[in-house]
């Protein structure tokens, strides 16, 4: 079975993001970029999988502007056999990333696509969704649990209250959530290693796929800031700030 | 202009996320009709029926949709979408599964977790944890929309509306639902309740919540936790709140153990007064806490106990 891990490149997750001062967005020069961490869970998963001889080869397909390819060797240094980029807008929509996905897979055939539940970015958690949609394939989404048994698979679902268990068929999208694993990083060998494997650039409007916005951005701001607070001397103090000052208890 | 709302619920109680959905809903405007799916003994319609505000219930008995999968309940909204301009639903892990597989089938481009609505194309969204905050405006026809439920205000219960049975849905034969492990607690639920304390990595134990628990239950008070809290097995998935968690903005938010970070203020910074008890004065959860102990946890949270009495 071949595994697609879809890798998006987003703003490090550690960097507190700014605003543009013409409001069209966020400032994206000079700051540091990784891969979406959900993405990095959705690898890791993958090579657990190859590790323990349920899939053959793993695909990392990046979708966006040419530094992605970066995004790709990290999949590749990670352990990811081969990686497709398709050049596309920095700002691209989910639905056109599905889209875009869905040719992919069209072409590749694999069992399995492993997405990360959500980009960091953007939030949208809608991706892997969609590309289940538009193969007409079932879908486990926000997993923490993975068991493939042949044309089947047993995925254990984070949901608001609690776990969910549901028998998913193959070939299947799976979202991955944080407590499915915890990635491994690339080691340097591995690193020198990834710099020659395969890595395969299309141009999304070679794929025949529609990728208009359908959104148009009017203004991106900054929220209101919380004024900041006082410090309590001990407990007493704060009880009673809560009951006299705050009336909340 | 004809809005569907995709009711949400848990053990028979309609949530409380629905009634925030249907206010956002309202400042769209038009007529507003719900669906309620896997609700075999009619109750979670009956409240459905009494919101106010909403003309009508559709109450979908098929065994196909009874556990909301979302390879089944997708083309049945999708069978419905041709009557509606906008198709709605709570933010929730239900609505966040089965929304987007609606929206590609409706070749459409999903609005996730809207915290205000500008007109009835215009929406603002968080983005980047909340640190920026977007307006965007859709060309769809139709309108898939997620909505973030601690943005709008709850509506009320104060109306009769009618309640029409649909039977007609398939079973994609894609997946089988099998089992929930389902938390229990008696305390209110965490998106709603008006008081929530959140414990972190500092708890070190899972055994030590109990502190937490106790002065929940003076208080009525949900208790949550940070992902390092779930991540390290204190207590279960369904308690983090932030980012990729659940997002709660009560009353009083009381964070132990926490240091504050972006991904998880992102999922409680809207709390209207916000306490921290923290042995590191320089916390960054210092600089969004109205009111700030700085203390050893296991000194405070006790005396804070005696304290409430
Ligand atoms: C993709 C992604 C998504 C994420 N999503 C979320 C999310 O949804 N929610 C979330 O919460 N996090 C999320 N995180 C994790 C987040 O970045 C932080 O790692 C996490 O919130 C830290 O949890 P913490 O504050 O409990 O632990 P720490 O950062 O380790 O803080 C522990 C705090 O406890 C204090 N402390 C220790 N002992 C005591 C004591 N005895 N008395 C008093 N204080 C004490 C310390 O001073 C410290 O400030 C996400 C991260 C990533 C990468």
């Amino acid at each position: 079975m071949k595994v697609l891990v879809p890798v998006k490149r987003v703003i490090d997750y550690n960097v507190k993001v700014r605003v543009k001062a013409d409001q069209s967005g966020v400032e994206l020069a000079n700051v540091k970029m990784a891969m979406n961490p959900f993405d990095e869970i959705a690898v890791e998963q993958a090579l657990r999988l190859k590790e323990a001889g349920k899939a053959e080869e793993i695909i990392a397909v990046s979708i966006g502007p040419t530094q992605n390819q970066e995004t790709i060797r990290t999949a590749l240094a990670m352990g990811a056999d081969r990686g497709i980029h398709i050049e596309a807008p920095q700002d691209i929509e989910p639905l056109a990333v599905a889209k875009l996905l869905k040719a992919v897979v069209v072409q590749e055939n694999p069992g399995l696509v492993l997405v990360g539940k959500q980009a960091i970015d953007d939030d949208c958690n809608q991706t892997g969704q969609m590309l289940a949609a538009l193969l007409g394939w079932s879908q486990g989404t926000f997993v923490s649990g993975l068991e493939i048994t042949g044309e089947k698979a047993i995925v254990i679902r984070e949901v608001d209250g609690g776990l969910e268990h549901i028998e998913i068929t193959m070939p299947a999208i799976v979202t991955v959530d944080l407590r499915l694993n915890e990635p491994r990083y690339a080691s340097l060998p591995n690193i020198m290693k990834a710099k020659k494997k395969p890595l395969d650039s299309q141009n999304a409007t070679d794929l025949g796929v529609d990728i208009a916005p359908r959104l148009t951005i009017l203004k991106v701001e900054e929220p209101e800031t919380r004024a900041a607070g006082v410090k309590v001397a001990n407990v007493k103090e704060l009880v009673s700030k809560l009951k006299d000052e705050a009336k909340v208890i | 202009m004809s809005i569907l709302i995709l009711c949400d619920h848990e053990n028979g109680q309609l949530h409380s996320t629905t009634l925030n959905t249907v206010s956002a809903a309202k400042q769209i405007g038009g007529n507003i009709h719900l669906l309620v799916v896997g609700d075999p003994s009619g109750k979670v319609a009956k409240a459905a029926a009494s919101i106010g505000g909403v003309e009508k219930v559709l109450a979908a008995t098929n065994k196909a949709l009874e556990n909301k999968l979302a390879e089944n309940l997708a083309p049945l909204l999708k069978s419905l979408a041709a009557g509606y301009s906008h198709i709605m639903a709570p933010a929730n892990t239900t609505g966040k599964n089965v929304m987007p597989r609606l929206a590609a089938l409706l070749d459409v481009m999903q609005i996730s977790d809207i915290i205000k609505v500008i007109d009835a194309d215009k929406f603002q969204r968080p983005i980047y944890a909340g640190n920026a905050l977007s307006t965007v405006s859709s060309s769809d026809t139709t309108k898939v929309i997620t909505v973030r439920g601690t943005a709008f205000e709850a509506a009320e219960e104060n109306g009769s509306a009618a309640i029409e049975t649909l039977d007609s849905a398939e079973d994609a034969g894609l997946s089988i639902y099998m089992k929930s492990e389902l938390s229990s607690s008696e305390r209110p639920e965490l998106t709603s309740a008006p008081i929530v304390i959140s414990g972190g990595r500092g708890m070190q134990d899972g055994a030590n919540f109990a502190m937490l628990e106790k002065i929940a239950d003076k208080l009525g008070a949900a208790v949550g936790a940070s992902r390092a809290a779930v991540d390290a097995g204190f207590v279960p998935n369904d308690y983090q709140v932030g980012q990729t968690g659940k997002v709660v903005a009560p009353d009083l938010y009381v964070a132990v153990g926490i240091s504050g970070a972006i991904q998880h203020l992102a999922g409680m910074k809207d709390s209207k007064v916000i306490v921290a008890i923290n042995k590191d004065e320089e916390a960054p959860i210092f600089q969004v806490a109205d009111y700030g102990l700085v203390s050893d946890l296991f000194d405070a949270v006790p005396e804070l106990e005696k304290e409430l009495g």
